[in-house]
């Protein structure tokens, strides 16, 4: 937040309030689509999909991510390059061998 | 006021950011390496393994479904806490903070109850990998639910005496601890369907 006056912080107030709605909302999504009928993989697709948009909604809203600082950007994307390959990794290599 | 450490609370020209902003960013990336390489485990786990139980079948989904929306709602209050000082209101800056620690004091009671429900019923870490990785997984994420609760009750406590001498830093550290506890609710967010709903 680059201004502290009180008709900014109303504004930001708001903003996350209806991120919390939101995030409830998706919460009782997710759990609901859970109980349909689907294989694992489109359950595990729509599941992750959804826990993605809550994500962004905590980091770019509550995290004030959207707001932040190119260096910060620079930080958060080095992360995710690394957290790729720690999660992928592992698994490409056993993906050969996995159901054999 | 000056400090002794410049930039603990004026930003640097070049990047804009003061020391915790930097700092606690960087904890963060060091959190989602060591979150990202245990759900990197489960994946391998669950991919690898010919049979793995669906988690609705041996864990508590609504009781999880509660936890969710108690770690959401303690992100809010969180984030209300930091702009009451924002607003020089240091008594609702005490009240959010105080629903923030309460709201994690019952996160863990939730947690405390489902845990010893399946201990009752004899299903332990050892018990098989899906029990093994869940409790590791929720075991860790609640360590880290008591260290931010840790440091939002010294905030809340004897941590506010700043207010009166360093109000700006002191409105600093609340933020990042905010930061940290938006964290913690954003594993959580990723916890809840990946091992409870699928």
């Amino acid at each position: 937040m680059e201004t502290h006056d009180d008709a900014s912080i109303d504004k930001h107030v708001r903003t996350y309030l209806a991120v919390f709605g939101s995030l409830l909302v998706l919460t009782l999504l997710t759990v609901w689509v859970s109980t349909l009928e689907h294989s694992v993989a489109i359950g595990v697709a729509i599941a992750l999909f959804i826990a993605t948009v809550k994500a962004g909604l905590v980091a770019s809203y509550f995290m004030h991510l959207l707001s932040e600082r190119k260096v910060i950007y620079g930080v958060m994307a080095l992360t995710v390059f690394f957290f790729l390959a720690v999660l992928l990794l592992p698994v490409l290599t056993a993906a050969n061998g996995i159901g054999s | 006021m000056s400090h002794a450490i410049p930039f603990t609370v004026e930003a640097r020209p070049d990047t804009g950011l003061n020391n915790v902003k930097l700092g606690i960013w960087l904890f963060l990336a060091s959190e989602v390496m060591l979150f990202g390489a245990l759900f990197a485990g489960y994946i391998l786990l669950r991919v690898g393994n010919p049979e793995w139980p669906m988690g609705h079948t041996i864990l508590n989904v609504p009781l999880a479904t509660v936890n969710t929306v108690v770690l959401i709602t303690s992100s809010v209050t969180m984030v209300m806490s930091w702009t009451s000082l924002l607003r020089k209101n240091l008594g609702r800056f005490r009240l959010y903070m105080g629903v923030t620690v309460g709201l994690g004091f019952v996160f863990l009671t939730i947690k405390y109850f489902e845990y010893s429900a399946k201990f009752h019923h004899n299903l332990l870490p050892s018990t098989n990998t899906f029990l093994a990785i869940y409790f590791t997984l929720t075991g860790l994420h609640m360590l880290h639910v008591v260290g931010g609760m840790v440091v939002n009750a010294y905030l809340l406590g004897p941590g506010s005496k700043m207010w009166r001498t360093e109000p700006q830093q002191f409105t600093n550290r609340v933020e990042v601890a905010g930061l940290f506890w938006h964290f913690v609710d954003l594993v959580w967010i990723f916890l809840f369907p990946v091992l409870y709903l699928l």
